[in-house]
């Protein structure tokens, strides 16, 4: 290595020495952190896609009521109207994730964390929930209400 | 027993040189003006601590962390082991009070500008420490699994997720899983007895240090009649009324807690509705009201993303305040910014108390 002075080789080696010094312990905190971020995240679990539930017979759901019932992990209420229709609305109010409930006396649905209400076909019509409450499909057959997601 | 006392000093004094921290607590001393009563909520603020610490402990000798255990071992505690019902309620009235405490000591540093040059860091360390007393009040509210605390948390963790990019990812990371579930309470377990008091009190040792390194901060208005300020010594003047003052916090603490027993309501369930009347701790009512009233879309923004997205950039100013606030450096009060503080304060009473009749 003719015309480098000492000097410089020594400050090539000790950059090249650093860098190998740096990279490697950018290596070494990768090596660390991804895993126990990667740890932090959940797992998704696999849930059994539910498509259709059963309720039970009409006579046991009364008029001007409503009642929450197990759609696979979610809530759906189920409604009977003061003149006997059947409504199915998701539970989940679409504002910050409260479960919603049917109020006889307004005759309609009532989310207590943030007062918002719905009207009888899921649409928000005051406070602050931002979007509608997904419906359900109610069918009945022959005595038995079901449930199923709307296609 | 004078001679074992003396004996014991000074085989330390031999290996430790205690003499040094003797000269210091001797030289250190307290300024004596009419602001001097807020020098007090700090060392309140510490003591309230000290009393979560020693009853979460005794808190952890039953509780269990999970969705089938947690409400029923907290009813356990309440009703057959001695003192339980004591300990539970002291641990609670004693959060709530802390955070009372916490920002007590926090307006009274905002509005004497103590957070000047050159206390910024012990301003920033005390900031943090005052978000991770709200995190450990709302990871706490969700350990008894009770209806409220369900809630609550849904309601607190969905806020997390409506920040644009990240919070979808941060939610979930929070929750568990997408719902707030048993595995929620288990993370919550978590971050309420570890994580949290471990970085707790690395900031807390920061804090304590600087204010002792840089000694107690003198009022602006009295910078140039700094020497003619009487003071009393640090130790034993101050540090008696110190204790005095939390022999009286601890006896407000036990009539709360006795008087006022703690409820633990009843059991988590997914599938029944938000029950009517609920609402978050009292220190979280003013955000909780400013949602309630928000509307749901502010031109084409969400009303929560905004609302949410004020209170975040409201709390990154106030914590860097004493980097924007030049006027404070030079001596000088700033009106405006005494006029925003008692704007604050007035926005959080007002909103907490129609929170509170609502």
């Amino acid at each position: 290595m003719q015309g480098v002075s000492p000097n410089m080789e020594r400050t090539s080696k000790r950059d090249f020495l650093k860098l190998l010094l740096g990279g490697g312990g950018l290596a070494w905190l990768a090596a660390v952190v991804y895993p126990v971020l990667a740890y932090l995240k959940p797992p998704v679990q696999g849930e059994v896609e539910v498509t259709s539930v059963k309720v039970g017979p009409l006579s046991g759901i009364e008029k001007n009521s409503g009642t929450i019932v197990r759609f696979g992990t979610k809530p759906v209420l189920l409604i009977r109207t003061a003149a006997g229709e059947l409504r199915a609305l998701s539970a989940t109010c679409t504002h910050l994730d409260c479960t919603v409930q049917y109020r006889k006396d307004l005759e309609a649905i009532w989310c207590a964390c943030h007062n918002g209400t719905y009207d009888l076909n899921g649409r928000n019509i005051s406070g602050p929930p931002p979007r509608p409450l997904e419906q359900y499909r109610v069918v009945l057959q022959g005595e038995d209400v079901y449930l199923s997601k709307n296609a | 027993m004078k001679g074992i006392g003396q004996k014991l000093y000074h085989w330390l004094d031999e290996r430790v040189h205690l003499d040094q921290l003797v000269e210091f607590m001797d030289k250190k001393s307290v300024p004596m003006h009419r602001g001097s009563i807020w020098y007090y909520f700090g060392g309140v603020s510490l003591f309230l601590f000290i009393v979560q610490v020693v009853t979460g402990i005794l808190l952890l000798l039953y509780y269990k962390g999970s969705e089938q255990l947690a409400f029923e071992s907290i009813q356990f505690l309440m009703s057959k082991v001695s003192f339980g019902w004591l300990v539970r309620s002291v641990h609670s009235w004693s959060a709530n009070l802390f955070v009372l405490s916490a920002m007590i000591h926090m307006f009274s540093v905002f509005f004497e500008r103590a957070y000047r040059f050159p206390r910024e860091l012990t301003w920033l360390t005390g900031m943090f420490m005052f978000f991770l007393a709200l995190g450990f009040g709302f990871s706490g509210y969700l350990l008894p699994w009770n209806e409220l605390a369900l809630f609550a948390t849904k309601v607190g963790t969905e806020i997390v997720g409506v920040v644009p990019g990240i919070g979808k990812p941060l939610m979930i990371l929070l929750r568990g899983g997408p719902e707030v579930s048993g595995a929620t309470l288990s993370r919550f377990f978590g971050f309420h007895v570890a994580v949290l008091p471990g970085i707790f009190v690395v900031l807390l040792t920061i804090h304590l240090l600087l204010v002792q390194r840089q000694g107690m901060s003198y009022p602006l208005r009295k910078e140039e009649e700094r020497e003619s300020l009487k003071t009393i010594p640090f130790f034993p003047n101050f540090l008696l009324r110190d204790l005095l003052l939390w022999l009286v916090v601890l006896n407000v603490l036990a009539i709360l807690a006795v008087f006022f027993p703690w409820e633990l309501g009843r059991k988590a369930d997914a599938f029944a509705p938000a029950p009517a009347g609920i609402r978050p701790e009292w220190y979280f009512l003013f955000m909780f009201q400013t949602l309630k009233v928000f509307p749901a879309k502010v031109w084409a923004i969400d009303g929560d993303v905004l609302g949410v997205g004020l209170f975040a950039l409201a709390g990154i100013l106030w914590t860097l305040v004493p980097f924007w606030d030049r006027k404070s450096r030079h001596g000088e009060k700033g009106r405006l910014l005494t006029w925003t503080g008692i704007g604050v304060v007035l926005y959080i009473l007002v909103l907490t108390v129609i929170g509170w009749l609502a």
